[in-house]
């Protein structure tokens, strides 16, 4: 490869690759304010979601969490949060402040909107100011958090775009990067691997443990998935089993040890490596969920043509599907059909990736960012009270 | 007058003409993926990605891109391999050239 890479070092010491303001809100009818600011002052961007009331429990930990780990990733420069009340829009802001970066918080009840919005307003225009000056530094691959999950799957995924990852996945964690990996319930047929994998005694008993718990979970309520795993597009792209499917996307996940076990939007504790986080196989939750743990970059192998993208993290696509990167092809970053031509050599594939990997890192806008796909989807556990 | 740049999807230019038309991931498994479209009738080769050596098979069904020709003959219920691992099991008997799909094969977990 070779590029100098260069990113932004935070006050943490953590690094990102973008420099984004984000204007978060705590809850969903704060929505509205947060995106009034994002068009006012220009070069902020609002988070809006569905959730953030009369949650309770795993649930409400897990939305804070996913809150803070949202304002606290490397990619953001500094944080407006907004909500209607003040304690948990002071709580969600005082986590983001452990990094060191600035932040702001604004509760609506009491003022209104309006008030809220210029108030916050000031405050967006200073930080994004502020933030247009901050220079990249020359960083490491080292300092780099990518996170990995693979969509609209086929068999061409399995043969190619996810063994492409793989390369880069064994890549990274060689030159001491963190990459995490989930989907939890899309391992079914392949959770052996998985769980042999593991670096000790103990990460294997909790890996289990969740991939039980996540899999009762579903059989509790009296269905399996046959009706969605593997999913219509899956199937017609040719995958007929879930095993089958898991096989494809463990495929991506390379060959190294698996250093630690991360519940939904946990940051990791046990140094640089490969993660293990508990997620769901839907791409937004997914992404979502790893960006709140510390992801900046997210590798996306798909088949059929998912088109996810992510405000706080840039998704690389890499597909293998002849089909698919003729007819999407304004989707697809990274074109490794001729793995399955087999005209290109699975060692030069990944070199195709690590070199869209250090573009993207210092700079080059992914397709998803420029077609705008944003998606950020909150994990819910159960219904609010 | 409009200036236009390369547009950024990477790919690989030189490419040559291939005649394979369905790849197999291990040895010993029971399924090929057709990487391009094949029809009944059709005598087609496919290479074994773990070491590169080549088969035939008359295909016994249209196979699309992307899904799976028999490689082996199977009875109703037994494991199908491919990665060398299982992927389910058959719902009925199948013989090596036919098309692999949901229609024969099911999970082994439900």
């Amino acid at each position: 490869m070779g590029n100098q890479l260069f990113g932004y070092r935070r006050e943490n010491g953590k690094v990102g690759i973008r420099n984004h303001v984000i204007i978060l809100p705590v809850d969903d009818i704060s929505n509205a304010a947060c995106e009034a600011v994002a068009r006012q002052i220009q070069g902020t961007m609002a988070l809006p979601h569905a959730y953030g009331r009369l949650q309770y429990g795993p649930d409400l930990d897990l939305h804070f969490r996913t809150m803070i780990g949202i304002g606290s990733n490397p990619n953001v420069a500094a944080v407006v949060v907004i909500g209607i009340e003040e304690n948990w829009s002071k709580l969600i802001a005082d986590g983001i402040a452990e990094t060191g970066k600035p932040v702001s918080y604004f509760s609506i009840e009491g003022n209104g909107d309006l008030e809220i919005i210029r108030q916050a307003s000031w405050k967006a225009k200073e930080y994004v100011q502020w933030a247009s000056e901050l220079q990249k530094e020359p960083i490491e691959l080292s300092d780099l958090t990518v996170s990995i999950k693979c969509g609209e799957s086929d068999t061409t995924t399995g043969l190619g775009s996810c063994p492409t990852v793989s390369q880069a996945v064994d890549r990274l964690v060689d030159a001491g990067a963190t990459v995490f990996f989930g989907e939890t319930s899309e391992l079914t047929g392949g959770e052996h691997l998985i769980y042999n994998r593991m670096a000790t005694d103990e990460l294997k008993d909790k890996f289990m443990g969740i991939y039980e718990n996540y899999v009762g979970e579903i059989e509790s309520k009296g269905v399996d998935l046959l009706g969605s795993q593997p999913t219509q597009g899956n199937i017609a792209g040719g995958l007929s089993t879930i095993e089958e499917k898991a096989l494809g996307n463990i495929a991506k996940t390379g060959t190294k040890e698996v250093i630690g076990v991360l519940d939904p939007a946990e940051k990791p504790l046990n140094g640089n490596g490969l993660y293990f986080m508990d997620t769901s196989s839907a791409a937004a939750e997914c992404i979502t969920l790893m960006a709140a743990g510390g992801a900046v970059l997210h590798l996306f192998p798909t088949g059929q043509g998912n088109i996810i993208g992510n405000p706080i993290e840039p998704v690389v696509k890499i597909t293998a599907n002849p089909v698919t990167a003729a007819t999407m092809s304004e989707h697809i970053d990274v074109d490794v059909q001729g793995l399955l031509s087999r005209t290109i050599t699975i060692e030069e594939a990944g070199d195709q990736l690590m070199d869209v990997i250090a573009r993207t890192v210092n700079g080059r806008l992914t397709c998803a960012e420029a077609l705008g796909h944003r998606e950020f989807v909150m994990t819910k556990l159960y219904r609010s009270a | 007058m409009t200036k236009s740049v390369q547009t950024e999807t990477v790919v690989n230019e030189e490419r040559k003409t291939s005649t394979h038309k369905f790849l197999i991931h291990e040895q010993g498994d029971h399924v090929g993926v057709a990487t391009s479209p094949i029809q009944a009738g059709e005598r087609v080769k496919g290479i074994y990605m773990s070491d590169n050596t080549e088969v035939e098979f008359l295909a016994l069904g249209d196979i699309p891109l992307g899904h799976k020709i028999a490689l082996v003959d199977l009875e109703e219920n037994q494991p199908v391999l491919k990665y060398g691992i299982q992927i389910g099991l058959t719902t009925k008997k199948w013989i090596a050239g036919d098309y692999v799909h949901t229609h024969n094969i099911k999970t082994a977990r439900w």
